[in-house]
C-alpha cells in the first residue's frame, strides 16, 4: 500500500517492524519488555511462570503504578518507542488502563500478550479510540470449554475468553491468536486454525507454543517434572512446523541467511542486555526468560540507564567454562535452529552454560529434514557447515521459485 | 493543494503525540483514524522539522514564512510553498489543530 505521505517532501512513514526508523543513530533502548505479573487468572498445566490471581505475597511485593510510570517515562526519555506488556496476565492489574494511557501518550506502541479473560466493554473500547499500534496477542488453550478449561484448570475460563474476542472482534481491535499444543487440546487444532483464518488480521496460520519451558524461577521440581511429560516431542514438533511447507521452506531460507553458524564462547550472541526486561518487582533482567539472580539488576536502587549502559554490557562478556557446552554448543553449525540459550540454560539446570538435550534434539530433528545433516551425525562434529548451509539455502530458494 | 488560511496559528492536535528521539522528529498516532494503516509512525524531515517547531499557535503561517525565510536566507515564495505543502499535510492528517479553535489557546 502506498501512502500518500510516504512520498512527500516532508514526511515519511514508517512500519516499525519492517523498516529501519532511524538512518542516522538509533534511540539508546529501542523497546522495553514489562511483565506487570506473574500472577494469572489461568492455572494453565504447562505454563513456566503464573502463580494464582490472588497469591498475596505477590500482590505486595509488585511495583506500584507509580513506579511503573516513573519507568515508563525513563524508557520514553531513551527513546523506547515500543513497550511489551506481558505477564502473567497483565489484565488483572487494576492499574492496567491508566498504565496502558500512560505508554501510549508517551508515544509508545503498546504490544500486549493476554489470554483475554478481563477483556471488558470499556476496555476494548479503549483499544479502539486509543490503538495499541501493536496487534494484540491472544493465546488460546482450547476451543471448547472442555478442553480449554482442562488446560487452564479453571471453570469458565473459556466462556471469559471467548466474550474478550467477541469483544476487540466488535471494536475492530487488530488482534491475532497463537495456540498452545497439549495433549488436552489436540483435538480442538482444526477448529483453532479455522477460526483462526476467520480473524481479519491474522497472517498465515497460528504459530504455537509446544516446547515448553521449565518453571523460570526454578520454584517447582514438581511442576517441572509434569511440564516436561507435555512437551512437544521433536518429531511431532517438525510435523506442526512443516504443516505449511511452502511457508515453512520460505522462512527456513530467510533465516538460514541470518542466523546459522557456531556461536562460539560467548554465551550472550542474542540480544538479551541490549534491550531490557522488567519482572513485576522491578528487577531488571537481560531478557524475559532469563531470572538469574546475579545477572539481574534492581530499578529500585538504580535506573533504566544505568542497567543499560553499565549494569548489562559486562554480562554480555561472560564467556562459556562448561567442557560440554563448549565441545558441542560452541562449535555448532544450526546454533539458529536450537532454542539453546543461557536462560534456557539456567531453567533447566541452574547454570548458564549446560547444553539442553530437548532443545538439542528439536535442532536436530529440523537439521536432518532440511538436510543439512545426515541421521546419525552430530552437528557440533561437521566441519563444513557453511558449504552447508550455503547449499540448503540454494535448494529452499529453488523450491521457492517452482524449480525442482 | 488544501486552501490555507495564512493569518492561522496552529498548534499539535491531542490525537498525536510528537516526541524528538536522537535529532529525529517522529510523530505517533494517539487516536485511531490518523494513520491510513494502523501501525504507522511518522517520521519528519528537516524541512518539516523547522516548520514544525514554528506552530507554537501564537505564531501565524504568515510570520512562520516570514522567520524560516530570514533565517534560513531563502525565498518568501519558496518557504511559503514549503509551509503551505507541509502544513496541508499536518492537516489532512489532522496531527494540527487551529489554535483559534482551540479551548487552550488565549
Amino acid at each position: 500500500m502506498v501512502n500518500t505521505l510516504a512520498s512527500s517532501d516532508y514526511c515519511d512513514t514508517y512500519d516499525l517492524n519492517k523498516s529501519p526508523l532511524f538512518g542516522r543513530r538509533p534511540p539508546l533502548l529501542p523497546s522495553l519488555v514489562i511483565e506487570l505479573t506473574e500472577r494469572c487468572n489461568n492455572n494453565c498445566v504447562h505454563c513456566y511462570i503464573n502463580l494464582p490471581r490472588n497469591d498475596a505475597k505477590a500482590i505486595s511485593r509488585e511495583l506500584t503504578t507509580g513506579e511503573w510510570k516513573d519507568i515508563l517515562n525513563q524508557a520514553a526519555e531513551m527513546g523506547v518507542l515500543a513497550v511489551h506488556f506481558t505477564g502473567g496476565e497483565p489484565l488483572l492489574r487494576d492499574d492496567f488502563a491508566e498504565l496502558y494511557l500512560h505508554a501510549r501518550h508517551l508515544g509508545m506502541r503498546v504490544l500486549l500478550f493476554t489470554n483475554g479473560r478481563c477483556i471488558t466493554p470499556e476496555l476494548a473500547e479503549m483499544f479502539s479510540r486509543i490503538p495499541p499500534l501493536e496487534k494484540i496477542e491472544v493465546t488460546v488453550y482450547g476451543m471448547q470449554p472442555t478442553t480449554y478449561d482442562a488446560v487452564a484448570r479453571c471453570p469458565g475460563a473459556f466462556d471469559e475468553f471467548w466474550r474478550g474476542v467477541q469483544l476487540l472482534l466488535q471494536r475492530k481491535v487488530p488482534f491475532i491468536v497463537k495456540g498452545a499444543l497439549l495433549p488436552q487440546n489436540k483435538g480442538d487444532r482444526e477448529r483453532f486454525e479455522a477460526w483462526a483464518q476467520t480473524i481479519p488480521w491474522m497472517e498465515g496460520t497460528p504459530s504455537y507454543s509446544m516446547f515448553f519451558e521449565m518453571r523460570g524461577r526454578r520454584d517447582s521440581g514438581k511442576k517441572n517434572e509434569n511440564i516436561a511429560q507435555l512437551r512437544t516431542t521433536p518429531e511431532d514438533g517438525l510435523s506442526v512446523l512443516t504443516r505449511d511447507e511452502i511457508r515453512y521452506r520460505k522462512d527456513m531460507a530467510q533465516f538460514c541467511q541470518k542466523y546459522m553458524g557456531a556461536s562460539g564462547i560467548r554465551l550472550f550472541s542474542c540480544g538479551a542486555g541490549l534491550s531490557l526486561s522488567i519482572d513485576a518487582y522491578g528487577i531488571i533482567q537481560p531478557c524475559l526468560r532469563l531470572r538469574m539472580p546475579e545477572l539481574c539488576y534492581d530499578i529500585r536502587k538504580g535506573s533504566l540507564k544505568e542497567a543499560l549502559t553499565v549494569f548489562f554490557p559486562r554480562i554480555r562478556e561472560i564467556l562459556a567454562e562448561n567442557p560440554d557446552y563448549l565441545e558441542r554448543c560452541a562449535n555448532c553449525f544450526i546454533k539458529g535452529l536450537c532454542e539453546q540459550c543461557p536462560a534456557k540454560s539456567w531453567s533447566e539446570h541452574g547454570t548458564l552454560d549446560t547444553p539442553v538435550d530437548y532443545y538439542c534434539a528439536i535442532a536436530h530433528e529440523q537439521a536432518r529434514y532440511l538436510g543439512l545433516i545426515e541421521p546419525g551425525e552430530s552437528a557440533w562434529e561437521v566441519t563444513n557447515g557453511r558449504e552447508r548451509v550455503e547449499r540448503v539455502i540454494n535448494t529452499l530458494l529453488e523450491g521457492d521459485t517452482g524449480k525442482t | 493543494m488544501q486552501e490555507l488560511d495564512m493569518d492561522a496559528r496552529y498548534i499539535p492536535s491531542g490525537n498525536i503525540v510528537a516526541r524528538e528521539i536522537e535529532g529525529e522528529l517522529i510523530i505517533v498516532p494517539l487516536v485511531s483514524g490518523i494513520g491510513d494503516i494502523d501501525d504507522e509512525l511518522f517520521s519528519v524531515n528537516e524541512t518539516g522539522k523547522v516548520i514544525w517547531d514554528r506552530l507554537d499557535g501564537k505564531t501565524s503561517l504568515t510570520q512562520v514564512v516570514q522567520l524560516l525565510a530570514d533565517q534560513y536566507s531563502v525565498s518568501r515564495q519558496e518557504m511559503e510553498q514549503d509551509v503551505r505543502g507541509f502544513v496541508g499535510e499536518l492537516l489532512k492528517r489532522k496531527m494540527i489543530t487551529d489554535a483559534r479553535a482551540s479551548p487552550a489557546s488565549s
